[in-house]
């Protein structure tokens, strides 16, 4: 016993140590690039073009930005983003909660093949829907239109939508609505007085998430629409790289970063409650 | 309003009919998108695989039977971006697996630096594909990229035909990284702590107790985040459409650019389809064989 006593404290230091180094590790390879971004965006020109670049900018400044908004319609992209990305999330939200109630409070045939539907769905690969999207949507002449690309958005953020409310209903005790029952409420009014107002931040979070992908989706973006004024913020984005590699390093990082930032701030928002949604499924399995 | 419906539809109510017919009232918004939006286009596309349709002509679509996978046999260039792409979901996957677990399991400690890292393990999640893509297009830039400044190299990683795909997979690596850390840490809430303790006063190694308690627990959700992982790679376009467009000379063409291009560049939307059709299929053969592979793991 004795030696092993002796021995643990500094075993256990040094395990300690070592679990330090590895999550310092971790930290420099996850904020690197980001860094590297951040900085970028702020250099003035004649620091980017430097043989030697530095990690920061001597001389921050937002001329980056200006021209970027110079470059590109920036104002417009981040409109159309705005635009599709919010009614997708609306819709989606909307049509999904009273199926996720459906899944999560009966087993039926009909809610079976629907969960089915959930996880297959994750691995259809693209390509396979997108062309006879793009023949439907241009049957309809929805290709080149937001209304065509929020089509596909919601039936895009669907699955997870109905995951992560499926949780959020299952973590609403079923006795609570039986209690309202009891009591004499309708089934109307047990839902809008009882399950609503629980479920209420759940839904929040739904339609935040859906917001963040619809908003950084880039395939469908790219393949349905074709007019300068009608893509979204990502297809720009890729105008500034030109046909012989990056052109204006300064502005595309400007752009980017500014790209980014709705989605990163409602992230901050939502995580807790993506990754409580995330956790209540693994307990459930 | 409440006062007018709740006595109205109370007497229905006890019956069990109402409830069942309810269940299609709940479901239909959401089905009826779902059946013409995604499950009618995948329908459609398999079909299309079995034409000769492309885009823009004006001679009516006729059914060609096996004829484009018979070509798509023969069709090196795709079977190299095949290559390719099982290249890169594997190196994508595997890796970011293990990276991931280290952190859960960090993160799963009492240690200072847990915030940070906690937030920076998210942040790639938020950011739109495009940005992350046009972010390491910065950091290995030949000229005025911080890799080759810190390195002090002059490396053109993205352009070389040896460095283009480690590159590009290293990118996939990180960006990948927070939906599994997130997943992984969700499963360590199912270790049994008690347990834990009970392993560590017998005198058992960290080791020995990650095997005999940790991964036991973890293990369901592990194997659910390394399949998605490994379909969600495979499939993946908008990385590496920023980062190379495939180049140089194709040695990042994963499969999912290489029919993009057939489909929208040439127009070649049966072809296209049916290499959509092979890809799902591979897919599906791979994930059957690794899934049953592990759960007669599970049985011994």
């Amino acid at each position: 016993m004795s030696p092993l006593g002796r021995g643990r404290p500094a075993r256990r230091a040094a395990t300690r140590a070592g679990q330090y180094v590895a999550l310092l590790c971790y930290l420099v390879f996850l904020a690197f690039p980001l860094a590297w971004l951040l900085s970028t965006a702020f250099k003035p020109a004649r620091e980017l073009a430097s043989l030697h670049p530095g990690w920061l900018p001597d001389h921050p400044t937002l001329d980056n930005f200006r021209q970027a908004f110079d470059e590109q319609p920036l104002l417009r992209a981040a409109l159309n983003s705005l635009t599709a990305a919010a009614s997708a999330a609306l819709i989606a939200t909307v049509v999904a909660t009273p199926m996720a109630y459906a899944l999560a409070r009966r087993r039926t045939r009909l809610t079976r093949a629907a969960s089915g539907w959930v996880v297959v769905s994750q691995a259809f690969p693209i390509v396979l829907v997108i062309i006879p999207l793009f023949l439907v949507l241009k049957g309809l002449r929805l290709v080149d239109t937001l209304p065509g690309l929020v089509m596909v958005y919601v039936v895009w953020a669907l699955p997870f939508a109905l995951w992560m409310l499926t949780g959020y209903v299952r973590a609403v005790p079923r006795e609570l609505e039986e209690a309202a029952a009891v009591d004499g409420a309708g089934r109307l009014r047990t839902l809008t007085s009882v399950t609503a107002p629980l479920l209420a931040p759940g839904i929040v979070a739904t339609v935040l998430f859906a917001f963040i992908t619809s908003w950084n989706e880039f395939f469908f973006a790219l393949v349905l629409l074709k007019s300068p004024g009608k893509q979204t913020m990502p297809v720009v984005l890729t105008h500034f790289i030109g046909a012989e590699g990056v052109a204006d390093l300064g502005p595309l990082a400007a752009a980017a970063l500014l790209a980014t930032l709705p989605s990163l701030v409602l992230f901050a928002f939502v995580q807790r409650r993506i990754t409580g949604g995330m956790l209540a499924g693994a307990v459930k399995n | 309003m409440s006062l007018a419906t709740a006595p109205g539809r109370r007497p229905a109510e006890p019956a069990t009919g109402p409830r069942a017919a309810g269940g299609w009232f709940l479901v239909l918004p959401a089905l009826i998108p779902i059946l013409v939006l995604s499950v009618g286009p995948l329908l459609y596309g398999i079909a299309l695989a079995f034409t000769d349709a492309q885009s823009g002509r004006t001679a009516p679509t006729r059914w060609i039977g096996l004829l484009n996978f018979r070509d798509l046999l023969h069709d090196t260039l795709f079977w190299e971006s095949f290559r390719v792409g099982l290249v890169w979901a594997v190196g994508v996957t595997v890796p970011q697996f293990a990276l991931a677990l280290g952190l859960a399991l960090l993160l799963g400690q009492n240690l200072r630096l847990r915030w940070p890292a906690r937030a920076l393990a998210i942040v790639p999640w938020a950011m739109p594909e495009i940005v992350v893509g046009i972010m390491w297009r910065l950091v290995y830039h030949p000229d005025a990229g911080i890799l080759n400044e810190t390195l002090g190299t002059g490396v053109d990683w993205l352009g070389g035909l040896s460095t283009a795909l480690p590159a590009v997979v290293l990118v996939g690596i990180w960006a990948g990284m927070p939906q599994t850390t997130v997943a992984l840490l969700a499963g360590l809430q199912n270790v049994p702590g008690e347990l834990h303790e009970a392993a560590a006063m017998d005198g058992a190694g960290a080791w020995r107790r990650f095997a005999a308690v940790t991964w036991p627990a973890i293990r369901p959700v592990a194997l659910a985040i390394s399949a998605l992982n490994f379909i969600w790679n495979f499939n993946s376009f908008a990385l590496v459409y920023v980062l190379t467009n495939g180049g140089p000379g194709g040695h990042t063409r994963l499969p999912m650019l290489f029919a993009y291009e057939e489909a929208f560049r040439y127009g070649q939307f049966g072809y296209a389809a049916a290499m959509g059709c092979v890809m799902v299929a591979v897919v599906a053969v791979l994930l059957a064989c690794y899934l049953a592979g592990r759960l007669n793991g599970d049985e011994r």
